[in-house]
């Protein structure tokens, strides 16, 4: 029904969009990525062209199993520590204030509004906001004094304790541990659902991660030179926390919306099983914000992912213990002038962002398209 | 049944209220703290109100931040609306006017939103000095419009997706072009789809940082570059940082407590599927 | 239609008016021959270290009043952050008028190799600073090419400061050497103090030269940065040995305080000793208004008595300055007698130039200029001085696997590497 010029006009609305997202997004990542796998840094790089070579992967190589980039290697793993902690505290605390309004106390829009304010201040106004909450002999920590108990000790942004220790030369051996039970889980759910033949093949990769990870690994050479112990800093518990306040009413906002989408003849009807409230929850309701889990979880860890302002303002981009691949990318790029090593770290990121997002986007397009 | 229906309730409204206090524990902090003066500030009577008050510190707080706080409105103002005509055409256009590929065009384009900055950061870098816009507002609202694509873009066409075809179709019957039913139909009823997107970008490039600090010189640094210089150097006496962080969050706060319906629509229509 | 009239007229005649104005004062300004314009100076002198800048900026604009000055302080000590956004803003092809930039390798080895500064020695020579300031400070500014800069303060890194009654009140004595002090903390530690305060990362780096200064001595010190002692030789491992046993007694949230924090755990009694460089003396004459030797004293850090280790700031002409006629004005203020002697008693440090008035100079800072003309000068490590900013990037990567590892080898080791890979050999 639509006329041809208007279509050619539609387009040319459109291109100037279009194009501009193909530079600033495409082709900027493939200029990162080029970037990444040149020398340009160092002395030269200040200069007003710059001399670029192409050097392969070796920057690569230097952050994951390089001596001196220990730091890159402690700020990835606090990278995952972020996501984990983030996603699975905001989700928890998100889907209680969620159950707690969905019973429509009185005062409903008043709590809602104080859970979901975090949400609209800059991660720089939070962080200024909780490092004084923080700081070592001051607030919170004093608040157990107010009731006469003993002041508590813990350094929430500076502790140099650190659980969960692991060496990183075994981290293929981890790896490999790691994503063998997730085959073997997936084989698992097959045989119960009755698939027993995909579920006998789905144990085939088990068996050769773990067989590999227990015994094969010996004979493949080492990552590093020496061992190197990386973990859980305690550090990053204040920032984590932080980051809870401000992103639960996000989960919140989602988890109610979704919670006041189930119909009323739902409740009624497990009401009538005899399902108590907890269970009405537990068995009915949470199993319908899966997609709301979903959308958060994609959110919420692409957020963690690229946690660069809260840091700052909490820890400052120096602090070792609570940094962030985003923080050593802005400092090994725009400090330390390394711009290639600093597009390898961007592009790293990137791929762990990418994980999350792009099976996600796939399946938006599908469920559009069906 | 009636009594443990009331206990019941007793834990609701308990829950909440232990809850509330905690939400709002680091805003009293604030405030208290803003308003003593440096001498009363201490680490061990940090919870104690103010004994006796100091406005000072906020027009102090402004006397720093105050051209920062300029310059974050004029570029989230610009910003903002470029932004939402440019989403809004997009939005009409994918909602609308199925273009052959649509669906995958608008798959690619919603990637934008999702990648890390810090990817593009380098190139962004070296385009803007180029272009002769490192350094200023112009540049870094350049940054914001063309970042702001996906998700402005999302918003809209989610938002004109509900207009039924068949209000399209008269329209066209009555011999409306791209633009006529685009006047005539889409942006009568466009208006609370143009608040959410003011209301999301305005929030966004307010509080943005990273590009902030990346991509201005000291006369164009937006507010959040200025707090963070403020609350970063030495910080000894903490009623400043406090008032400077009631100061770069008070636009945004107004905006939520007046328009906060809108402002959770915006966080919903975050989640792609929605 | 007659209100529109009336709005027509006013602004036509606020036009004028404001045509007329500017067009007087451009006349005006430029009868008196004066400079008029921005002058941006960029640098990381903000809060307590603020106002020695600003007292150097009053005086600027009483001599150029239609130059307007934009003050860019980035927070962050030693630098840490301003660095970062002066290479962003370089790069960006938007430099600032002049800079900040440690004397020595910060200055020669980043901007000078890059080709992005002018040479000034023709301002050198205009101004008869060849003999105003000492050789040793203008070869560390200078390559075979030119003068690279316009030194403002002489700074000494190897101090340790303490409040005299307090020392009195727990029975100790200044110790003078880190062995000393090993002795005593363990007491002052029973008493509940904090032996030493410390501060954050970079902090750390600079308590590492200081007590490198201690076990190797001013000679080995200079052989590490030619190349002639290596970081991983016996003596290099040593310095990491004794950091570590002095880390034991410091305060447990030292990467949290900025520097003046951890200076003020001296101040209030919670700690005894701090070593800093003597801007912690501007910081606590100009912020917190204590009287010099009576409220708090110092001596120089544990085992180095007798050795001035030396930074100094500097300002520069970058390449496309938009300023360039103030930015030479403000060069010519900064390298003057006056200019120097302004700032120099606010900020707690000394003018480098030979013939300041040291009677404007309070107690410590007239105690420094003596040991600065007796001592022996070497440059430091953790404010650009010794090394270029490629090892001193790194190196913040070799304390941090010394923090984490707490083994002097590992850390020895990595700071050998690093070494070699920044052309230190």
């Amino acid at each position: 029904m639509q006329f041809k010029s208007d279509r050619i006009v539609a387009l040319l609305i459109l291109l100037p969009s279009l194009i501009l997202v193909g530079i600033f997004v495409y082709g900027f990542i493939g200029q990162t990525v080029y970037v990444s796998l040149t020398d340009w840094g160092k002395g030269a790089a200040l200069a007003e062209n710059p001399e670029m070579n192409l050097i392969g992967l070796k920057n690569y190589g230097e952050l994951f199993s390089g001596f001196l980039n220990s730091r890159f290697r402690q700020d990835l793993v606090n990278a995952v520590f972020y996501t984990l902690f983030l996603v699975s505290g905001a989700l928890g605390i998100g889907l209680i204030l969620a159950i707690l309004l969905d019973r429509g106390p009185k005062g409903e829009s008043v709590f809602r509004t104080i859970f979901l304010y975090p949400m609209s201040l800059s991660f720089i106004v939070t962080g200024t906001i909780w490092r004084w909450l923080l700081a070592p002999r001051g607030g919170i920590n004093r608040l157990p004094t107010m009731v006469g108990l003993p002041a508590i000790g813990f350094r929430w942004l500076n502790s140099r304790q650190s659980i969960l220790n692991f060496n990183w030369q075994n981290l293929p051996q981890i790896t490999a541990i790691v994503v063998g039970a997730a085959f073997l889980f997936i084989a698992f759910r097959q045989w119960r659902s009755g698939l027993k033949k995909k579920g006998f093949l789905s144990l085939i990769p088990t068996l050769i991660l773990l067989l590999w990870a227990l015994w094969g690994a010996r004979f493949t050479p080492e990552i590093l030179s020496t061992p190197e112990q990386h973990g859980f800093n305690l550090a990053t518990v204040g920032i984590i926390i932080t980051a809870i306040w401000q992103y639960s009413g996000y989960t919140m906002a989602l988890y109610l919306a979704g919670l006041r989408g189930i119909s009323e003849d739902l409740r009624e009807a497990a009401r009538l099983d005899g399902a108590n409230q907890f269970q009405y929850y537990l068995n009915v309701a949470i199993p319908i914000l899966k997609p709301m889990t979903m959308s958060a979880i994609i959110i919420l860890a692409h957020i963690s992912l690229k946690m660069f302002a809260l840091i700052f303002a909490m820890t400052g981009p120096d602090n070792a213990e609570t940094s962030h691949p985003a923080v050593l990318m802005y400092l090994t790029t725009f400090r330390a002038n390394n711009f290639a090593k600093g597009a390898a770290i961007a592009v790293v990121l990137f791929v762990m962002v990418a994980v999350f997002i792009v099976p996600y986007l796939i399946s938006a397009y599908r469920e559009r398209r069906a | 049944m009636l009594k443990r229906l009331d206990w019941g309730k007793l834990v609701v409204y308990l829950a909440l209220v232990l809850f509330s206090l905690l939400y709002l524990m680091p805003i009293y902090m604030t405030i208290i703290t803003a308003l003593k003066h440096p001498v009363n500030i201490s680490l061990t009577t940090a919870w104690k109100l103010p004994g006796n008050i100091n406005w000072g510190s906020f027009a102090e707080a402004y006397n720093t931040l105050g051209p920062n706080f300029m310059n974050s409105l004029y570029l989230a103002v610009s910003a903002t609306l470029i932004s939402a005509i440019i989403g809004s055409l997009n939005g009409y256009v994918f909602s609308k006017w199925k273009l052959p590929g649509n669906e995958i065009i608008f798959t690619l384009v919603l990637f934008g939103m999702f990648i890390p900055y810090q990817i593009i950061l380098i190139p962004l870098f070296r385009v803007l000095r180029q272009l002769n816009l490192y350094g200023g507002i112009p540049g870094l609202a350049l940054a914001h419009i063309v970042y702001g694509i996906p998700i402005t873009s999302l918003i809209f066409r989610n938002f004109y997706a509900r207009i039924p075809e068949s209000m399209i179709e008269s329209a066209q019957m009555d011999g409306a072009g791209f633009f006529g039913i685009y006047r005539r139909i889409i942006l009568p009823l466009s208006m609370p789809g143009f608040v959410v997107v003011i209301i999301w970008q305005f929030t966004q490039i307010w509080n943005e940082f990273l590009w902030g600090i990346t991509l201005t010189r000291h006369s164009a640094n937006p507010i959040t570059v200025g707090l963070a210089q403020l609350a970063g150097g030495q910080a000894v006496s903490w009623n400043l940082p406090m008032a400077g962080s009631l100061l770069a969050a008070f636009p945004v706060l107004i905006i939520y407590i007046l328009m906060g319906r809108y402002f959770i629509r915006g966080l919903l229509a975050g989640s792609v599927k929605g | 239609m007659l209100t529109q009239k009336r709005i027509a007229l006013t602004v036509i005649t606020i036009l004028v008016l404001g045509l007329l104005g500017t067009s007087l004062s451009v006349a005006a300004s430029s009868h008196e021959d004066e400079l008029t314009g921005k002058l941006e100076i960029f640098s990381w002198w903000a809060g307590n270290e603020g106002p020695a800048l600003q007292a150097l900026i009053d005086l600027y604009e009483e001599k150029y009043p239609n130059v307007e000055v934009i003050n860019a302080t980035v927070t962050g000590g030693s630098g840490v952050n301003a660095k970062a956004v002066l290479k962003t803003r370089m790069l960006g092809g938007n430099p600032p008028d002049s800079f900040q930039v440690h004397a020595g390798q910060e200055l020669i080895g980043t901007w000078v190799a890059a080709e992005r500064m002018e040479d000034l020695t023709w301002l050198y020579k205009e101004e008869g600073w060849m003999d105003a300031f000492p050789d040793e400070l203008i070869d560390l500014i200078s390559t075979e090419d030119g003068i690279w800069s316009v030194p403002i303060t002489i700074h000494r890194s190897n101090v340790m400061w303490y409040v005299p009654d307090n020392l009195d009140k727990w029975g100790v004595e200044v110790p003078n050497s880190w062995d000393e002090f090993l002795e005593i903390a363990p007491e002052l530690e029973e008493k509940g103090v904090t032996p030493l305060a410390l501060g954050t990362n970079w902090t750390v780096n600079h308590l590492w030269e200081s007590v490198a200064l201690d076990v190797l001595g001013p000679d080995k010190w200079e052989a590490l940065w030619e190349g002639e002692l290596a970081f991983n030789s016996e003596e290099g491992i040593a310095v990491w040995e004794k950091l570590d046993k002095i880390m034991e007694y410091v305060n447990d949230d030292y990467s949290s305080l900025s520097w003046q924090q951890a200076t003020d755990l001296v101040v209030e009694g919670d700690a005894a000793f701090n070593v800093m460089g003597d801007w912690a003396a501007g910081y606590k004459s100009t912020v917190l208004e204590l009287e010099p030797k009576e409220e708090f004293g110092w001596a120089a850090s544990p085992g180095t008595d007798g050795v001035f280790m030396l930074l100094s700031d500097s300002f520069g002409l970058p390449k496309g300055a938009p300023h360039r006629e103030n930015t030479v004005a403000f060069l010519k203020l900064l390298g003057s007698k006056e200019g120097s002697d302004t700032f120099n008693p606010l900020k707690g440090s000394i003018s480098p130039r030979l013939d300041s008035d040291l009677s404007k100079y309070n107690v410590y800072s007239q105690s420094a200029a003596e040991d600065f003309s007796s001592d022996r000068l070497v440059g430091s490590l953790a404010h650009g001085a010794a090394a270029n900013e490629g090892f001193m990037n790194d190196f913040a990567e070799v304390m941090e696997i010394f923090l984490n590892s707490r083994s002097a080898e590992r850390a020895a080791n990595a700071a050998q590497a690093i070494a070699k890979q920044n052309d230190i050999q």
